[in-house]
């Protein structure tokens, strides 16, 4: 079989500053532990506006305006640069403004827990109305809202989790259940949200690309939540809940779970199916995690500089039959973390990098662009965390230098050839490895690139279960536009021929030439 | 430091006592390497931890000190820390190191 293709991406951002002050936990854990604290009530005066956020330029590069490369020509700090006539929408997906995105979890909700106050959806729903994927068939579906009075009851004496817009209450989630507290609305708020900024990464995907929703066979989920009751609480399945909203009708799926690499676990798992001939047409697809909104917001506050951390993040990557044109996923060139692979960096470098180069014969400089943890240097540098793809780029060299193809002079330079500086937001699993994808796409088809590798990268000792790390990795590489592999067997032809010629040569020997 | 990680070295250090506990970073950064040395010797800096205002005054090493490199065997250091010890900023992080230690360390 012909390996599998990637055919497109959509990437979403939606900026959410009262969930940074309400649901990050950093800030929710500072309520707890510290609740008359200098750094609660100095956050509001550091949240970006909306317009701020979209002129960002790694949020633009995000949703594929500007190349990651370009991010050199802005010198950093970012926060106080602009991209501009900077857009909400990008070649990829757009930047969402919060309003529209309560509405939208709203929209996805199917068991009617979502609440909007009356006012609040009267002006929202002309911008649904307006919104070129959602448009009136959703606005529509908004209904007229809910008295505040009513709203306040459900916060009040119902453990309803409360939704604010420009620091007032505007809604609330109702929990699902009395008793369990996997469905309460702490819960059910973390999962809407994932579902619905998943969802809008999906409408993206599928508009931006011409494709034909009903052609996808199946999806699968690779975001960092767990739906389910009390008697199964990551039961699932947030891939057929995506999939239902955004009119897969013909798609089934399931969700993949490993921390920050599941998604490129979900990649080499979509490229398996389609290559096996299972499936088709794949999509692999995250939500947004509003638990790490403002995450090093002390870092950013004490620092006198804008939260930065006040979007959340969402993808969808179609995989699917060659095509003969989409860059193709070399399923023989994949790396992981094996258990027994041990934790230190340079093992899991190894692991990761030189072992799928490895198995093709291939060098550490014969990839063009390596797509590692593209995390924004912007947020993680003041907190102290420092450039994460630097360090990346810096340790592949330094395994270079090790395996003798680099020099140890190279080592500062390797990321600025084979690296991009990051763009993502350090959402966990959405700046791993994915970020790069549909600006790659673009690149292969533009020959600017033969090869590139996508890291995932995960720590998984974050669930207690294992001190184990793990990572999986896997090589694209331009299409060469054959879209059948060479058939391993003999065709009928070869063994119409074999058979011609050993007839003849038996007709040769009874003739006793 | 993470809230659980502090939680250990503060258990650890009732359970041996603090002469009896040196404590290994692995951070990339100085400045990150520093707050957490910070936090095992002067306490938590950002008060949100269980080392909030406890002063353990343990010693502390970063895993790219030459004191603790001279200290272990050297193949396995290699193994372990070469490939580190050729990206990281070292003498950053010595001299953050240095004055943690100078200015808190108890032992």
């Amino acid at each position: 079989m012909s390996y599998a293709v990637v055919k497109g991406a959509g990437y979403v951002l939606v900026h959410t500053p009262d969930m940074v002050f309400h649901n990050g936990t950093t800030q929710s854990t500072e309520r707890i532990v510290n609740p008359q604290s200098e750094y609660l009530s100095k956050l509001p005066t550091h949240f970006r506006s909306y317009e701020e956020v979209v002129a960002y330029p790694p949020n633009q590069v995000y949703i594929g305006t500007i190349k990651p490369e370009a991010l050199k020509s802005y010198e950093m700090p970012w926060y106080n640069k602009k991209v501009e006539n900077a857009e909400r929408y990008g070649r990829h997906g757009e930047i969402m403004p919060q309003d529209e995105f309560l509405a939208l979890m709203k929209l996805v909700d199917v068991f009617d827990l979502v609440k909007l106050e009356k006012a609040f959806t009267n002006a929202v729903k002309p911008k649904i109305a307006k919104h070129p994927l959602l448009k009136e068939a959703f606005a529509a579906k908004l209904k007229d809202g809910e008295e505040l009075a009513e709203i306040e009851k459900y916060v009040k004496e119902q453990h309803a989790e409360p939704l604010y817009h420009n620091e007032k209450l505007v809604g609330c989630i109702k929990r699902a259940h009395d008793i369990d507290s996997n469905l309460n609305a702490h819960v059910i708020h973390e999962n809407l949200i994932v579902k619905a900024s998943g969802a809008l990464a999906f409408m993206h995907l599928i508009e931006k690309n011409n494709l034909d929703v009903t052609s996808i066979d199946y999806v699968i989920e690779c975001s960092e939540e767990a739906c389910g009751d009390m008697n199964q609480r990551g039961g699932g399945n947030f891939a057929k809940a995506i999939a239902e909203v955004v009119g897969a009708i013909n798609a089934t799926g399931s969700d993949t779970r490993g921390f920050c690499a599941a998604p490129t676990h979900a990649l080499i798992e979509a490229a398996a199916l389609v290559k096996a001939g299972v499936f088709e047409n794949v999509v692999i697809v995250a939500g947004g995690a509003v638990a790490k909104l403002g995450m090093n917001g002390k870092d950013h506050v004490k620092k006198e500089m804008p939260v930065l951390e006040d979007v959340l993040g969402g993808f969808a990557i179609l995989i699917s039959k060659n095509d003969g044109v989409s860059p193709i996923l070399r399923t023989d060139l994949v790396g992981r973390h094996k258990v027994g692979t041990g934790s230190s960096p340079q093992a899991v470098i190894t692991a990761l990098v030189t072992e799928p180069l490895d198995k093709g014969g291939l060098k550490i400089t014969d990839i063009d662009k390596y797509s590692v943890e593209m995390q924004n240097p912007d947020i993680t540098k003041p907190a102290g965390a420092g450039d994460v793809p630097e360090a990346n780029y810096k340790m592949i060299a330094a395994l270079g230098v090790k395996r003798n193809e680099l020099e140890r002079s190279d080592v500062p330079h390797f990321a600025e050839k084979h690296g991009m500086p990051g763009w993502a937001p350090t959402q966990g699993h959405i700046p791993s490895g994915v970020p790069y994808i549909g600006h790659a796409v673009e690149a292969f088809k533009k020959g600017e690139i033969e090869r590139a590798m996508i890291v995932g990268k995960g720590s998984l000792f974050l669930g207690r279960m294992t001190n184990q790390f793990d990572g999986v990795s896997i090589v694209m590489e331009g299409n060469n536009g054959q879209t059948e592999a060479k058939p391993s067997g003999v065709s009928e032809e070869e063994v119409k021929l074999m058979i011609a010629e050993a007839m003849k040569n038996f007709a040769s020997h009874l003739l006793g030439k | 430091m993470d809230l659980e990680n502090q939680k250990r070295v503060k258990d650890y250090t009732e359970q041996y006592g603090g002469e009896n506990v040196v404590v290994v970073l692995g951070a990339a950064e100085a400045e990150a390497a520093g707050l957490a040395a910070e936090t095992v010797t002067n306490g938590d800096p950002t008060y949100a931890g269980p080392l909030a205002g406890v002063q353990l005054g343990l010693r502390v090493f970063h895993a790219v000190e030459p004191s603790f490199k001279e200290a272990v065997d050297a193949e396995a250091f290699d193994e372990q820390i070469g490939m580190m010890e050729m990206v990281l900023d070292v003498d950053a992080i010595v001299t953050e190191m240095t004055n943690m230690r100078n200015e808190f360390t108890k032992y």
